[in-house]
């Protein structure tokens, strides 16, 4: 597999080392000239010194043969226009884009330039699994299947506690996947299952259906 | 019309100061308040009581664009100092707040013309400015000394 990496930082540097050493053909693009020199002391020809946003820097690097591009600069335009020209005009079948701001991820969707991976946004998803009473954490989303799997935490009093899986009024296109008591390992419950206060649940659901979980789960129908 | 300039820099604040001496409704977004003194420089009065608008904001940002106006814009001008966010903030505006006409300035030629192509008006400077200097020098060239 033939990979261009633009953007020399902490990201672009180690996903080119990795993937060089996985024995992938790698070329990272790097603007910075210092950052450059230092770079070619290790990579040597895998890095080239250029603008990844200029086409003629990416038609040097081979883009014509590339099978997939990562865009990691720190930049978000400059990573939506680099894989939108790489998806567009040299027709490169994969593309990764990196989003800085999660704020920009609408801006990213809307130019059809997925996926777009947001580190903040998946520490934020961490630190929601993490911090517990922060009822739902969404485990998986899948757009184009229209399926999403959360983890729902069972709080007291909620309509769901206390009863068996079989008499929980879930809506249709939602089902429980699996408990996981506390400390304890998780199970695929059966319909006579008992969820407890205190437990967590996972869900495979439609997308919108949440609120509806939730006020399964929830005393009030929301988190906490 | 209404326009939208996004970017108040040489090109940005001389377009908007024509496009308002020529009746229309300017409205201009640039992330740096003191680029408003682009815009009252060599005017009789100040940007406001000539009738435009200013914020500051940044172009990307949804709620900048939404504070400038966007969704009433006739006329879209994407002028900031770099090639990559007006590309982006030009398809934004064309794409989700549906704005008729978007015109871009674009510095570098082939990116430029690459989103011609794809039904973006852009504007480049440097390739007009090639053309000119290919052109005097031609005409130097020929002239008698």
């Amino acid at each position: 597999m033939y990979v261009i990496v633009v953007g020399g930082g902490k990201v672009g540097l180690n996903l080119a080392r990795e993937l060089i050493r996985n024995q992938q053909e790698v070329t990272l693009v790097e603007q910075d000239r210092r950052a450059y020199l230092r770079i070619e002391q290790e990579l040597e020809h895998a890095v080239q010194y250029g603008d990844g946003t200029e086409l003629w820097v990416l038609e040097r690097a081979g883009i014509q043969r590339a099978d997939l591009v990562v865009a990691v600069t720190g930049d978000d335009e400059d990573n939506i226009l680099i894989c939108q020209v790489a998806k567009e005009k040299y027709l490169c079948e994969r593309i990764i884009a990196r989003c800085n701001n999660p704020r920009n991820l609408q801006h990213f969707k809307l130019l059809g330039i997925q996926p777009a991976v947001s580190a903040t946004d998946l520490i934020l998803n961490l630190i929601e699994h993490e911090v517990p009473g922060h009822g739902l954490v969404h485990l998986l989303d899948l757009p184009d299947e229209k399926l999403e799997i959360i983890e729902v935490e069972v709080i007291e009093g909620a309509p769901a506690a206390g009863r068996r899986v079989a008499d929980i009024e879930l809506p249709d296109g939602s089902l429980i996947i699996s408990v996981l008591p506390r400390g304890k390992a998780g199970f695929v419950p059966k319909p006579d299952t008992i969820i407890a206060p205190g437990d967590e649940v996972l869900v495979v659901l439609d997308p919108g259906l949440e609120p509806y979980i939730m006020a399964q789960f929830s005393p009030n129908g929301r988190p906490d | 019309m209404m326009v939208l300039v996004v970017g108040a820099g040489r090109v940005g604040s001389a377009v908007a100061k024509s496009s308002l001496a020529a009746g229309h409704t300017v409205s201009v977004l640039d992330e740096d308040p003191l680029s408003h003194e682009r815009l009252d420089a060599g005017q009789p009065t100040s940007w406001e009581d000539a009738g435009g608008r200013f914020t500051v904001g940044t172009a990307i940002e949804i709620d900048a664009l939404l504070a400038a106006g966007v969704e009433e814009a006739d006329i879209f001008i994407a002028a900031t100092r770099g090639d990559n966010t007006n590309i982006l903030v030009a398809q934004v505006a064309q794409k989700r707040f549906g704005v008729p006409r978007v015109i871009v300035r674009v510095l570098d030629p082939a990116r430029s013309d690459w989103y011609a192509e794809q039904g973006l008006h852009t504007i480049c400077a440097v390739k007009l400015g090639v053309a000119m200097f290919e052109q005097a020098v031609l005409e130097a060239a020929t002239t008698e000394v």
